[in-house]
Order: structure tokens, then C-alpha cells, then sequence
């Protein structure tokens, strides 16, 4: 064995202890959906992991009117100290069912155990903790005194951090005030059924949180229903222009949290080392379906070939397969949509002029995969350099100058993150002052945090999730 | 004898410039009591597109300008429109047919609008932002960011707003570096071109704010389809086909603010309503 193999160190999934068959999540209690069921898959096995139910536009009334009535009769009512309780109870749950949910989430969504374990699932515990504090603070939101929930909110969730996707959108609603029906991806519905459990052992108030599975149909419906207050939404900017039309006219309250083509922009003073593994994070990381993935690396000209270099190197050590492996570092891509769109764009990348480059792995044979691939040389008009990937896919670039890497880092519609890689503070700070996105990640990439606000300018949406600004995109003020 | 009164020519706002609109149209804008007053330009979707270039252009000097130097220019304002206090009473009272002490009272509640958001400039990010205390080694900060090119909808036949209820919109939009594309009171635009003199000579860099008279239900759509307008304020659009701009804006998804019945009141959110919140993370170092 070389030193760079080791032995297969998969994570049991005798922990899980799944049900064959799941419905809809409404009013406390399962239900079955009226839509047509259909399977939730392993994307590395291709296997089947569960029949899941779809909900229909029925299913989703009922949802919405168990959350009304939870909001008119109970939770609207119940002090912010006792929502708090809750919100601390259920953060509590998910961390003594961590390594559940994480072996879950990997097995659904395809994702490394090594993120799912150490990231995901933390950060949902973190998220439900912070917010809990919030409950009963609500005057010191930034409303002044007495500020209001809005009432029912609908969110749709995608499928790249399901877990944590559905943290960002349940636990500053709950601590507002607000009930919630909640749909998640349509490819990644295991972790919130299992969340509902958690529910369940937390005895949250029936109603209060409703889940309802099904696919863009189902998301639609709910995002629609004329009893619906407040929607927030994060995935396609697609998708999120139809719900900003949909909504519009009406007093419904919207964050939307879309896509990203973010610029990881190295400059020649940066500390080389970090900002190889800062880029290899910003882009590999979750496989690349990540919203605010660095897909765009701007290296400064006279660093470029070593840069590039560097990075090659390093993808040639990372470990493609087996998700619930421990020493994996790139999972499977989540669906095999996902992988038919990552390749075509890719295939265009090539046709325009790219260099293409992927990391010499092993593909295993069932499931959907891609290898890490960087293209070199890339133009600010090429097809990859504008559109989002959502893959483990990233375009290299060049600049000369600060001005020159602003210019091209903002030239997009998009505008949720960016990097930046130096060791001079003051050229740091001047830069992060021009880039129009949303967070800006400075010698780091990729970083979340409950406390730490999280968006986009431009395309990539609207609203604030997270800290502060992310609870009040839940609240409304006091009532003049 | 007498002397002939030399009648000024209304134009439009665009670039720190009055030009007439490139289509050549005029209408006419009469008194409250019907009286002929001016022929103001009609513009155009020309006219439109080319106050949002002159916005765009605008943008990153005006947002770029210190805080200090900001709240300073919309004091300015303030001060300049106090100075040609005489004009604008008569504009009013033309426009509205209300007495000299009523326009006077309106002009009083503009100037003294720019005033409040002129001390905001300086303010509103330390209440808007945040230090953040992420679980990390990180120096993370949350500031409030202009959102852009901002095109608007003024109040329009607002009792007691035809100058007020412009103000009201546009003031809040400059404090945080914003620029503007503001379609005036149809019917009563004269003391929104008369506030555009005040501008341009109120160090109000050209582009920061531009106004267009016409019909706003010709105009608007456009700015609310155009790809570089970030945002669309349709506070006095409730007599339009709002929802179908609300539709066309969702294209580029630019952040709307709903029509308002009524002359705004002067408030915090206001300036919230446009801004993006930018959060920076700084890796700090192991020592």
C-alpha cells in the first residue's frame, strides 16, 4: 500500500432504522400523500432506499390549514420563552442523533460522511440552538418592541444540504412565531422525515412544523396557497423568478436564496498552500452543489501555472466513491439529472475552447459520479464561466490587476459569494468593499455560521438568512 | 407698465443635464384650476434607458463617496431648496390650488425630510449592521451595501405631495449610495424639475438622481423590465397595472417595494428597503 491507499472504513448504516414506506408529516401525524408515491434512491447504489409519498395540491391545503390553526391556537400564543424551549430541545435531539442523520443524509443525498458528520449535521444543531435563544428576544431584533410573526410560511428546500437547508428555513420561522409546512427536494426527502421524528420526541405542537414531500408540483402548490404568509425558497434562480412572479401582487413575504457563480480571486501575494486547499474547499466541497460554490477561480497571471499546478496535484489525492466511506472525499453527484447537466456543460466547456482536466480516480461502476475537472484558459464569455454547474466542475481564469479581477469577479448576473486570497489586509478589505455579493470569504472559503448572514445581491435573490437579519425576514412590526 | 414674465421651459433630468425628451413630445400641465402652465417633455422609453445608464454610471462614485460626505451633500439639498423657498411655494400652489401658507408648509416637511436622511448617511449602517460571533477563528462583519440603479414610482396626485411625496421616495434611496430613475407626478411634475436645478447645483454628482415627467403608465414598464435596475419602488404606481411590473421585474429579480396610498412618511425601513447586506469573513490567525 502506497501511502496514499487505505482500507475501506465505511460507516454502518445498522444505525439507521428506516421505515420501508413514509407519508406527509401534517398536523403531528403521518398521513398518506393522494399523489402518486415514488422511491428515494441511494445516488451511489442506484438502490432504493424508501417509497415515499407525493403530496397533492389537497395534501398541501391540509398542511397549510394544520399550520393556521397551530399558529391561531397555539403557537402565536405560547410565550417566546417556551417556543425557545422547543427550538433548544430539538437542537438537542439532532445532536444525540448526529451520527443518525449524518449516515442518513450521506446515504440519501450522496455526500461525504466525512461533511455530513462534521459539517451538515452540526451546523443543524447550531442553527436550532442560536434560534432558540432568539425566541424570546424578539424586542431586540432590530423592529423594535413587540414585533410580530407573519403568520404560516411555505418553504421549498433543495437537495444539496437537505438537512441543513431545512435548519436555515425551520428555526428562525419557529422563534419568530410562525408555523411552518416545509418541502424538501424531491431527490433528498430522508433527513426531514426523519427530523419529523425528532419532532415527535420533542412533542412539538401538532401543526406547528408540516412536512410534505413531492416534487415541483408539490412545491408549487405550496409556495401558491392563497393562506400562505411568508415563503422562502432556496434553490434554482429559475425556479425562484417563477415564485417572485407567482408571488407578486399578493402580501406574501419572500426570501429567496438562488444561485451563484462566485470568483475565488488568489492574488500573488496569498499564502499558496491555504489557497489551494481554500479553492479545492470552495469547489469540491458537497461535490460541487453548492450555491455559493467558488466556480470561478481568478488566479493572478505570474501565479497562474503554479497555481494550477498545485491544484492538480492535489485533486490527483482526492478519494472519489463510496459516500459513507470515512476517508471520502468527493461523494456521488446527487441524481442523475444532476450528472447529465454537469456533463453537457462540461462538454461545452471543452467545445469553446477550455482545457479540460479531470483527477485520474476511479469511477465505481453503479451510481453517478464525476471526477473533479478544472478547465484552464477559460474566457469571461465562455458557456462555464457563466452559467452555474452546480458540479465539481471549475473554470480558471486569469487578471493582472485588483481592478481587473473586481471587474471580472462582479461580471455576472449572479452575486451570492466570492473569495479572496491574500496576505495584505488593506488590498483585502478594498476588494471585499467592491465585489457585489453577498458574503465574501477572506483567506477562507465556505465558512456557515447561525450567527453570520447568509444571501445574495443581484440574481442570486433576496433576504438574509442567519443571524440577526435572517430573523427578521420572519417578523413584521409592531402593529401601528 | 408691467413687466413680461420670461416663463421657464420644464425639461427632463437625466446626467446632471436638462434635455428635452428625445421623442420631441410635450404635454401640457395645467393648475388646479386649469390654467395653462408649461409644456413638460413627455419621455420616452429612449429617455428612460438613457437615465438608467446615466444611474449606472453614477453608481459606483456615489456609493463610493464617504458617509460623512454623503449626509453632507443631502444637507445641501436641504439648504439650496430653503433658498428658492419662493418658487416652489408658487409651484405648489399652482399645481395643488392650495393657499401660499399650505405650499409653504409642504415645501417645509421636504426640506426638513432631506435633513432627517442627511443625518442618516453616517448612521444606519452601525444600526443595520452586525459584528458577527461565528464558532471560529474569524473576524466576520455585516454591512448594509446600496442595492444599485433604483427606478420609482413617485406618489402620484397625492394631496399635499406633488413635490413632498417625490422627496419622500427619492431622499431615503441616496442615503445609503443608491441612484435613481424617478418618474414624477404626472399631472403635477413642475416642482420635481424645479428639484432637479436644486440637485445639480447642490453637489449631487450628475446620474445620482434623475427625473422624467410623462405618463408613468408608458414609461415604468420599461424601467421595470430593464436588466440594469436592480431594484423597482412602486410606491405610487397603485394606479397602475403594478402587478405586471411587479411580473417584469421578477425577470431580473429586482427587489420591489409595493405600492403605498398616500405620501410615504419619512422612516428607517425606507432606507433598509434598499440595501443588500454584504457579510465578510477574516480568517484570523493562530498565535
Amino acid at each position: 500500500m502506497s501511502f496514499l491507499e487505505y482500507a475501506p472504513a465505511p460507516e454502518s448504516t445498522s444505525i439507521l432504522h428506516l421505515k420501508k414506506s413514509y407519508g406527509l408529516f401534517i398536523d403531528g401525524e403521518w398521513v398518506d400523500g393522494r399523489g402518486q408515491n415514488f422511491s428515494t434512491i441511494s445516488p451511489a447504489t442506484e438502490k432504493k432506499i424508501a417509497t415515499i409519498a407525493t403530496a397533492s395540491p389537497k395534501d398541501v391545503d391540509r398542511a397549510v390549514a394544520a399550520a393556521r390553526t397551530a399558529y391561531d391556537r397555539v403557537w402565536s400564543k405560547m410565550s417566546g420563552s417556551d417556543r425557545g424551549k422547543y427550538l433548544f430541545r430539538i437542537a438537542r435531539l439532532v445532536q444525540e442523533r448526529a451520527r443518525e442523520l449524518a449516515v442518513a443524509e450521506s446515504l440519501d443525498n450522496g455526500k461525504p460522511i466525512k461533511e455530513s458528520r462534521d459539517v451538515d449535521v452540526p451546523l443543524v444543531a447550531a442553527w436550532f440552538f442560536y434560534y432558540a435563544g432568539w425566541a424570546d428576544k424578539l424586542d431586540y431584533a432590530g423592529l423594535g418592541a413587540n414585533p410580530r410573526a407573519l403568520g404560516v410560511a411555505a418553504q421549498v428546500i433543495p437537495w444539496n444540504f437537505p438537512l441543513l437547508m431545512l435548519a436555515w428555513k425551520i428555526a428562525p420561522a419557529l422563534a419568530a412565531g410562525n408555523t411552518v409546512v416545509l418541502k424538501p427536494a424531491e431527490t433528498t426527502p430522508l433527513s426531514a422525515l426523519l427530523f419529523a421524528e425528532i419532532l415527535q420526541q420533542a412533542e412539538l405542537p401538532p401543526g406547528v412544523v408540516n412536512i410534505v414531500t413531492g416534487a415541483g408540483e408539490t412545491g408549487a402548490a405550496l409556495v401558491r396557497h392563497p393562506d400562505v404568509n411568508k415563503v422562502a425558497f432556496t434553490g434554482s434562480t429559475g425556479v425562484g423568478r417563477e415564485i417572485a412572479k407567482a408571488i407578486a401582487g399578493t402580501d406574501k413575504k419572500v426570501t429567496l436564496e438562488l444561485g451563484g457563480k462566485a470568483a475565488n480571486i488568489v492574488f500573488d501575494d496569498a499564502p499558496i498552500d491555504q489557497a489551494v486547499e481554500g479553492i479545492v474547499n470552495g469547489i469540491f466541497f458537497n461535490q460541487g452543489h453548492v450555491c455559493c460554490a467558488g466556480s470561478r477561480l481568478l488566479v493572478q497571471e505570474n501565479i497562474h501555472e503554479e497555481v494550477v499546478g498545485r491544484l492538480k496535484q492535489r485533486l490527483s489525492t482526492l478519494r472519489l466513491g463510496d459516500p459513507l466511506d470515512k476517508n471520502t472525499d468527493i461523494g456521488a453527484i446527487n441524481s442523475k439529472d444532476q450528472l447529465e447537466r454537469i456533463r453537457t456543460l462540461s462538454d461545452i466547456g471543452e467545445q469553446e475552447g477550455g482545457e479540460r482536466w479531470s483527477a485520474p480516480c476511479m469511477i465505481p461502476e453503479n451510481g453517478f459520479w464525476f471526477a473533479p475537472t478544472i478547465f484552464d484558459n477559460v474566457q469571461t464569455s465562455s458557456t462555464i464561466a457563466r452559467e452555474e454547474i452546480f458540479g465539481p466542475v471549475l473554470s480558471v481564469l486569469t487578471f493582472r490587476t485588483p481592478a481587473e479581477a473586481i471587474a471580472k469577479a462582479n461580471n455576472t448576473p449572479y452575486g451570492l459569494s466570492a473569495g479572496i486570497w491574500s496576505d495584505k489586509g488593506s488590498k483585502i478589505l478594498a476588494v471585499a468593499d467592491k465585489l457585489r455579493a453577498g458574503v465574501v470569504w477572506a483567506n477562507t472559503f465556505n465558512r456557515f455560521d447561525p450567527a453570520s448572514p447568509f444571501g445574495g445581491y443581484k440574481e442570486s435573490g433576496y433576504g438574509r438568512e442567519g443571524g440577526r437579519h435572517g430573523l427578521n425576514a420572519y417578523l413584521k412590526g409592531a402593529a401601528k | 407698465m408691467t413687466r413680461l414674465t420670461i416663463p421657464k421651459t420644464y425639461k427632463l433630468y437625466i446626467g446632471g443635464a436638462f434635455p428635452r425628451s428625445e421623442s420631441g413630445r410635450s404635454y401640457e400641465v395645467v393648475s388646479a384650476k386649469g390654467a395653462f402652465l408649461a409644456n413638460a417633455a413627455q419621455a420616452s422609453r429612449k429617455d428612460a434607458r438613457d437615465a438608467v445608464v446615466a444611474a449606472r454610471g453614477a453608481v459606483s462614485g456615489w456609493s463610493g463617496a464617504t458617509a460623512y460626505n454623503r449626509g453632507q451633500v443631502l444637507y445641501r439639498i436641504a439648504e439650496l431648496l430653503d433658498g428658492r423657498r419662493a418658487q416652489f411655494v408658487e409651484e405648489i400652489a399652482a399645481a395643488e390650488g392650495v393657499t401660499a401658507a399650505a405650499a409653504a408648509t409642504q415645501l417645509d416637511e421636504a426640506i426638513d425630510t432631506w435633513v432627517w436622511y442627511a443625518g442618516w448617511a453616517d448612521k444606519f449602517v452601525q444600526v443595520a449592521g452586525s459584528g458577527n460571533p461565528v464558532a471560529g477563528p474569524y473576524f466576520n462583519l455585516s454591512v448594509p451595501e446600496p442595492t444599485g440603479v433604483v427606478a420609482m414610482v413617485a406618489p402620484q396626485g397625492q394631496k399635499g405631495g406633488s413635490l413632498l411625496g417625490l422627496v419622500r421616495v427619492v431622499a431615503p434611496a441616496l442615503v445609503a449610495g443608491n441612484t435613481v430613475v424617478v418618474i414624477a407626478d404626472e399631472k403635477r411634475p413642475l416642482s420635481a424639475i424645479s428639484l432637479g436645478e436644486v440637485l445639480a447645483t447642490s453637489d449631487v454628482p450628475g446620474g445620482v438622481v434623475n427625473i422624467l415627467t410623462g405618463s408613468p403608465a408608458e414609461i415604468a414598464p420599461w424601467l421595470a423590465a430593464h436588466a440594469d435596475v436592480n431594484a423597482l419602488d412602486l410606491t405610487g404606481a397603485g394606479a397602475l397595472e403594478w402587478i405586471d411590473l411587479e411580473i417584469a421585474a421578477a425577470d431580473t429579480l429586482k427587489r420591489v417595494i409595493r405600492p403605498d396610498a398616500g405620501v410615504p412618511a419619512a422612516s428607517l425601513d425606507r432606507i433598509l428597503d434598499l440595501v443588500e447586506t454584504k457579510t465578510v469573513w477574516h480568517t484570523k490567525a493562530l498565535i
